[in-house]
């Protein structure tokens, strides 16, 4: 089994449009119930809009210049609203999964490998 | 064909076979290919001094399997951390893999093996060039400065861009299997139109003077046979290898003795392979059997290669069928190119006049040196010189080879002449 991660991307402008959603709505919260039930789910959380966010770089190497900007990185398209962490047996089996989270009609999912041992 | 040539034919036929069960037992494609890799080179070592063995493919699995696990073992020695890394199936310890590799010989595994192999390469978590990049590779045992050539890259990207591919079916976990019934029929177009663009790359080559890649349409032609076989119930499948060989045919006439392009007007008819075309057909014939009277992309393009064919020269074409099959061909994918050959079929039946009506509709190659051709000939045909020129002065410029530069350029000579 492997783990993988599911990063909901929405877009900017449909994203800032409606109410901001720090929570998932009733139909995350039917897939996140199906996900569990089957043994997929091993976490996920919705996060705040992204005008909470801050991004933040170090020049010069460690050590060096804390750079703190206000808001997401780079003037992207699309925004992270959440992520799922998902446990599948292959990317065929974690894709299936994926198809079912809303923000893959509302916007795009990426499916990233969790690479294991590091936490 | 000299002796080498005979070893490297056998390598390429039974490395892939090789490969696909070795991937499965041992887990890891990576491995699976240095350990096939590693045989390779033993066998061009060994056989030139004791011949060909009798069973090529097992002579390679045994050397293959023992490569792997010097591999696996070395790997497993030298971090236990690594050894957790992923491997596909079953979860064996070298020593199991002895047992497991025991199964081989069995064709109907055999068989699932290779596709397992065509599946994981084409899989659609792979970007298109890294599916073309593993497929020329892994399915067609090409070395990477061969497959680096064909595609005009430095090897360096080649190799980079295969290391990033096989890295992605291990770390993403994309799984060594056959596609489901409801995943076939898009699995299978991926894998197709893999192929159909080996063949496109080697049929009109986007970069370089050559008018076409003589190896690398023997590769496309290679891997349509090996999906044929495999898959002798896809109509489109069959229908592939059809289109290819019946498009291969004419390859040897296309150029003259100056290396000059020679387009299919003009082609010399008598030079092309009566051999390809023959089987061309009979797998057409075959696809035909098979796809219950639904005739889809690659079929009718298959017709249409059968049509010009079977013509015995540019005049005696059946235009009225080729209009038809463009017909249906534009029905269900809707190309501006497609359209672009439907008016030149239509220029030929029908006339200049209708011929320029047809190009004049499509919308979206503006930018098409073809197009422009096209307009030129209808022009010229109905005596309008000076705007012939013109178009194919445009057409020209907006060449996109060394090649058909030189074509348009002497066409446009002639044109010029006949002004005055």
């Amino acid at each position: 089994m492997a783990l993988y991660v599911a990063l909901l991307y929405y877009d900017r402008d449909k994203y800032w449009a409606s109410s901001p959603e720090t929570e998932f709505s009733p139909e995350y919260r039917e897939f996140a119930r199906r996900a569990t039930e089957a043994g997929v789910m091993r976490g996920g959380e919705a996060l705040h809009p992204v005008t909470m966010s801050t991004t933040i770089t170090v020049s010069g190497g460690e050590g060096g210049d804390v750079l703190l900007v206000d808001g997401p990185y780079a003037e992207a398209k699309e925004v992270l609203g959440g992520y799922f962490l998902l446990e599948a047996a292959d990317l065929d089996e974690a894709i299936a999964w994926a198809v079912q989270i809303p923000a893959a009609w509302q916007g795009k999912i990426e499916l990233r490998p969790v690479a294991p041992g590091h936490a | 064909m000299d002796a080498t040539d005979t070893l490297v034919e056998v390598l390429k036929g039974e490395g892939p076979r090789v490969l696909a069960t070795l991937a499965r037992t041992v887990g890891d494609l990576a491995v699976a290919e240095d350990a096939l890799s590693e045989a390779t080179i033993t066998a061009l070592d060994a056989w030139p001094k004791t011949g060909i063995p009798d069973n090529p493919r097992a002579w390679l699995a045994v050397v293959a399997r023992r490569k792997a696990l010097d591999l696996l073992r070395r790997e497993s020695a030298r971090a236990a951390k690594e050894s957790a890394a992923f491997r596909w199936g079953t979860e064996a310890a070298p020593d199991q893999i002895e047992d497991a590799i025991e199964v081989m010989e069995r064709e109907s595994s055999l068989r699932d093996d290779m596709l397992r192999l065509i599946f994981t390469c084409c899989h659609p978590a792979l970007g298109r060039e890294a599916q073309v990049a593993l497929s020329l590779r892994t399915l067609a045992r090409l070395e990477v400065p061969a497959i680096a050539r064909a595609f005009l890259v430095p090897e360096a990207t080649m190799a980079k861009r295969l290391v990033r591919a096989r890295s992605k079916i291990a770390t993403a976990r994309i799984p060594y299997a056959i596609p489901s019934d409801t995943e076939l029929p898009d699995r299978l177009a991926a894998v197709l139109a893999v192929v159909y663009l080996i063949a496109t790359e080697a049929h009109a080559p986007t970069g370089g003077d050559a008018v076409a890649r003589v190896d690398l349409e023997a590769e496309a032609i290679r891997l349509a046979r090996l999906l044929a076989g495999l898959m002798p119930d896809e109509p489109e499948a069959l229908s592939l290898l059809a289109l290819l060989l019946l498009t291969s045919a004419r390859t040897c006439a296309r150029t003259d003795a100056d290396g000059n392009p020679v387009t299919l007007a003009d082609q010399d008819r008598t030079r092309w392979n009566r051999a390809a075309i023959a089987e061309g057909l009979a797998w057409l014939s075959e696809a035909v059997t098979r796809s219950g009277g639904v005739a889809r992309a690659y079929q009718i393009q298959a017709h249409l290669a059968a049509a010009h064919s079977t013509a015995l020269s540019w005049q005696e074409t059946d235009w009225d069928r080729i209009v038809g099959l463009y017909d249906l061909l534009g029905s269900i994918t809707v190309s501006p190119v497609v359209a672009l050959n439907r008016a030149v079929a239509v220029t030929e039946r029908d006339g200049p006049e209708a011929g320029l009506a047809a190009l004049k509709t499509i919308a979206g190659l503006e930018y098409s040196h073809l197009w422009h051709a096209a307009l030129a000939d209808n022009l010229r045909r109905l005596g309008r010189t000076s705007d012939a020129a013109g178009e194919l002065h445009t057409a020209v410029t907006l060449a996109p080879s060394e090649v058909e530069q030189r074509l348009l350029q002497g066409r446009l000579r002639t044109v010029r002449s006949e002004l005055g």
